[in-house]
């Protein structure tokens, strides 16, 4: 067991615990935001660089502090630790930029993105950000590109997370997507047009923490906060059978993973309850599912980020509902 | 295009290059065999190019064309007989790489990353290649020119006209060590 | 004459083939290091001779190499980077094009004293000419009993290749090396582990740069201490410096460590002084990731003593009046120069050579090369510089490796010594948009 303090909360962890892990374990109070650390997936993290954190004590046996902020989600806690997230100014401020450099290229389509609302990236420009960004370059687009009749790839607002890389890596036998080229031109690809399809191809979309892979199932049915999450289960012989119903009236309009409170699926699904079960009656249905995440659904928090950043959301009331493909 | 496979000899050379790692960890021949592709191939790995080194190699094709693409020797387009990749970063520059790349260009009436409409040539700016002590520099298929002057690159630029400078890269890749 | 331990037969005519790097006391060596020695004891000795690291970071060499986890049963391997990609640096190419039989050597007694099962040397794409000159080393090597099994009767087997990349700096940082030696992306690796502890295909590596590698050899031949005698203080040996820019004799040197730069920057024994008598302006003494100093300041400590090339001389001051001896890149600019252009191609640089896989590198180096573009096509501000400024900061210490603080580092230590180039550029942009050293190239050449 090791003993951490984190923003002055201490709590005795097993040994391999990461910061991020223990802080979480303390509360939402102390843990760092995370874009691409996903707990559900093997050496996911240490790339956006949210998460950093300070730690100013190494342990009780070499007490030195570490000379530079590190990756709370891929480091882990020693006994004696002592680590700043909130609390350390040179956190806060580095937390800043990386937020300002995940944006500096990210489009401002907020209006039109059918992740607007469950967005990680806006909870963590909100929360984390400065005012605004401070860039007038012309921001890097791609092609749209199809990946079949199930999932959007908008690669213009992908922030190179992994994530969906390691989803068909763990938990599908057939790959055919990866992230090419490098630096600022990497991308999601599959290189030449492909269609995904595999029976666990629909986490992809789950684990995108922005709108880059969207379900076309539900893309412009409505907005997130139009719909009504609630917990379901079938017998599935391929999954847990354990999902999310998104409901908008009586009609299920889309079937996702359940996720933990830190926005993470929690179990995955596969591509039948995904997308051929669509019927209320397919389902046992438990009760509204709990969704901790601030911003989902809650159209208001939208409206706050309009203010002192440079998103041109001017007119965010919530759209009307739409049918087929925006822009 | 004519089916892409790897010719006998190139698969007894990818044979050998796969014995210098140990059971089960082939993909470590992936540089070199898609260099060997590259050579083969016309200078350029085409997806079908790629797709042939993923089946040699027992590899995904996205394994392949992730690769690929990251290491800037790899075309994933095709480029002109004569690739002529010239160095403008800081000791270059110091020395008149600029005024280099301005020549070529205005000879052979080609910007920055374009090819000649007979195809001949392709004119690249590409970062420090080791050469800084006799800059300026510019690399055609895998020969060094240094100490770069214009008529310097004029006789060098008319010897590509008879040669296939391509050739220095395909024989150093098919070296016989291999 | 400095003591020369690498290049000393650089001289001899066909040093370059077997017989007469043999004849010269080449693989003296290896047969002193499995005849004589055990592995532990010339690891020792590497420790004594206060060997660092020659490939930019000057980490230890003989501490390094006894962090190496031994588990029973799991091969060890050993990697020699020759990924040289650092702008100004040209010395690994030097030294392998010319000795590659001292690399070779190299690699077997460090193979021997870490007990590797395979050593690998990992040579950049664009060194292509120099993979067959390493292979027919290698080739000779093996024919001649030094490589391969029950070396010199030994029960040491040992087998070496060389592995060619294809054009990625970032493949010289260990991690992102290995990675691409195992076929990958060149990404590099989230630590720890180290490699240390799981390198190579998850076994125990060392990786160590092409001339830590070389310097081996006249360590073992004529012993640590005596190593260590050479140099100054910490910085023991010799050290290869690639010379480039406006000097009368670019090229690579081997000095011993110790000596004033003002000596290396002006003696005819190595740069010879500034071209066409000009005045020094500015140099960038380690490579293109440390910083550029002023000549006042290259030439001068803080203390107000004559600057040597050494670790230690060079990093006095630390970052607000020194730089660091790095790869030994030394890159030397006239008072012709504009540090804003020469900064540009270095963000160019590094923006072209991030892996793209953390947000600070990925997006702040092509942020700041595109606002140093924008200042230098005359449509800067007084508010870019100071962005340039903050946007470094926040690069430097928040990436996975540590090509992002080689991105920040230039950047922040030209504004610090070069601030008013900086707003000449932004209020005067039309005086200074065309700057150009020379006429024409010619005209520098016959000068
Ligand atoms: C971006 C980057 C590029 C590097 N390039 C090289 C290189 O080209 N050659 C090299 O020997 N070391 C390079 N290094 C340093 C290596 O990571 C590593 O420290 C070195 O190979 C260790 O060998 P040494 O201890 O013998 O110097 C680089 C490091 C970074 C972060
Ligand atoms: S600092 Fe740059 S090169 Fe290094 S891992 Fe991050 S993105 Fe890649
Ligand atoms: S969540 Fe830790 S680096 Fe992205
Ligand atoms: S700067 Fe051109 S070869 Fe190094």
């Amino acid at each position: 067991m090791a003993k951490v303090t984190i923003d002055g909360k201490t709590i005795e962890v097993p040994d391999g615990t990461s910061i991020l892990q223990a802080a979480r374990m303390i509360g939402p109070d102390v843990a760092p935001p995370t874009m691409c650390y996903h707990s559900k997936l093997k050496t996911s993290g240490g790339y956006c660089r949210t998460c950093l954190v300070e730690v100013t004590k190494g342990s009780d046996k070499d007490p030195r502090p570490m000379p530079k902020l590190v990756a709370s989600c891929r480091t882990n806690v020693m006994d004696g630790m002592e680590v700043g997230n909130l609390t350390s100014p040179k956190v806060v401020e580095a937390r800043k930029g990386v937020v300002e450099f995940l944006l500096l290229n990210h489009p401002l389509d907020c209006p039109i993105c059918d992740q607007a609302g469950e967005c990680h990236l806006q909870d963590l420009g909100y929360d984390h950000g400065s005012a605004k960004t401070r860039t007038d370059f012309e921001r890097r687009t791609f092609e749209k590109i199809s990946l079949g009749d199930k999932i959007q790839l908008h690669m213009t607002r992908c922030i190179l997370c992994y994530r969906c890389v390691k989803v068909a890596d763990q938990i599908t036998d057939n790959r055919v997507h990866g992230v090419l080229n490098r630096g600022d031109h990497s991308e999601i690809s599959t290189y030449i047009e492909k269609v995904i399809d595999n029976d666990f191809s629909g986490n992809m979309i789950d684990v995108c923490p922005v709108g880059a892979l969207t379900d076309k199932t539900f893309r412009f049915k409505s907005r997130v906060w139009f719909t009504k999450p609630v917990c379901a289960n079938r017998n599935c012989d391929k999954c847990s059978g354990k999902v999310h119903l998104w409901y908008k009236g009586e009609e299920v309009l889309r079937v996702t993973g359940r996720k933990d409170q830190w926005g993470e699926v929690e179990e995955f699904i596969c591509n039948t309850c995904r997308y051929d079960k669509k019927k209320t009656s397919d389902w046992e249905i438990e009760g509204p599912a709990e969704v901790n995440r601030h911003s989902v659904i809650s159209a208001n928090h939208y409206q706050v980020l309009k203010k002192g950043s440079e998103f041109k959301l001017n007119d965010i009331k919530p759209l009307p509902i739409t049918e087929g493909e925006g822009s | 295009m004519s089916e892409v496979k790897f010719s006998n000899d190139s698969l007894a050379v990818i044979e050998k290059i796969v014995a210098r790692y140990p059971e089960g960890k082939h993909k470590s021949a992936l540089l070199p065999v898609l260099h060997l592709a590259q050579a083969e191939f016309d200078g350029w790995l085409s997806p079908e190019a790629m797709d042939e080194v993923a089946r040699v190699l027992n590899l995904k094709s996205i394994e392949v064309y992730e690769v690929a693409s990251f290491y800037t020797m790899f075309n994933l387009s095709p480029v002109g007989k004569c690739l002529i990749e010239v160095c403008r970063t800081s000791s270059c520059w110091l020395k008149g790489a600029n005024e280099i790349v301005e020549h070529i260009e205005k000879k052979l009436n080609i910007k920055d990353g374009e090819t000649t409409p007979d195809g001949m040539f392709t004119l690249k700016t590409v970062e420090c290649l080791g050469s800084c002590g006799t800059a300026p520099m510019m690399m055609i298929g895998a020969q060094f020119h240094e100490n770069l002057t214009y008529d310097k690159v004029d006789s060098i630029l008319e010897t590509c006209k008879t040669e296939d400078k391509r050739k220095t890269y395909f024989d150093q890749v098919n070296i016989e060590h291999y | 004459m400095g003591k020369k331990l690498l290049l000393a037969n650089d001289h001899v005519p066909g040093i370059k083939n077997y017989e007469v790097y043999r004849a010269n006391g080449g693989y003296k060596s290896v047969e002193k290091a499995i005849k004589t020695m055990s592995p532990d004891a010339v690891v020792e000795e590497v420790k004594k001779s206060g060997l660092r690291g020659r490939g930019g970071a000057g980490f230890p060499t003989g501490m390094k190499w006894s962090f190496l986890a031994k588990p029973e049963g799991v091969a060890r391997y050993i990697v020699c980077n020759a990924d040289e990609s650092e702008p100004g640096t040209f010395k690994d190419r030097y030294l392998m094009s010319r000795i590659p039989h001292i690399l070779i050597e190299g690699m077997i007694t460090s193979g021997f004293a870490l007990g590797a099962t395979a050593g690998y040397i990992y040579i950049r794409g664009e060194y292509f000419y120099i993979v067959s000159i390493l292979e027919k080393a290698i080739e000779e090597a093996y024919q001649n009993g030094w490589l391969g099994k029950n070396i010199l009767g030994s029960g040491f087997d040992y087998d070496l290749y060389v592995q060619v990349g294809a054009g990625a700096y970032i493949c010289g940082e260990e991690t992102a090396l290995l990675e691409s030696l195992e076929g990958k992306r060149g990404n590099p690796r989230i630590k720890p582990p180290f490699p240390a502890i799981a390198g190579l295909y998850g076994c125990p590596t060392v990786v160590n740069n092409v001339e830590t590698i070389a310097a081996v050899v006249p360590i073992i031949n004529e012993g640590g201490e005596a190593y260590a005698a050479v140099g100054i203080g910490k910085s023991a040996g010799t050290k290869l410096i690639s010379a480039s820019g406006h000097i009368n004799k670019p090229g690579v040197y081997e000095i011993e460590m110790g000596i004033t730069v003002e000596d290396f920057i002006y003696s005819d024994e190595y740069c010879g002084g500034i071209i066409n008598g000009r005045k020094l302006k500015a140099v960038v003494a380690g490579g293109s990731s440390v910083p550029i100093l002023p000549a006042d300041k290259i030439l001068t400590t803080p203390a107000g003593e004559k600057r040597l090339m050494s670790y230690e001389s060079l990093s006095e001051g630390g970052f607000a009046s020194g730089t660091m001896l790095g790869s030994g890149g030394f890159i030397v600019m006239d008072e012709t120069t504009s540090i804003v252009q020469n900064l540009h191609t270095f963000a160019r640089f590094y923006h072209h050579e991030s892996c793209g896989q953390c947000s600070p590198c990925r997006e702040g180096t092509g942020w700041m090369e595109k606002i140093l573009h924008k200042i230098l096509d005359g449509h800067g501000t007084m508010a870019d510089i100071e962005l340039l400024w903050e946007i470094q900061a926040k690069i430097e210490g928040n990436t996975i490796c540590p090509l992002g603080d080689a991105a920040a580092w230039p950047v922040a230590s030209a504004i610090r010594h070069f601030r008013s180039e900086f707003e000449e550029f932004v209020q005067n942009p039309t005086n200074l948009k065309k700057v150009r050293h020379y006429e024409s190239v010619n005209q520098l050449v016959s000068a």
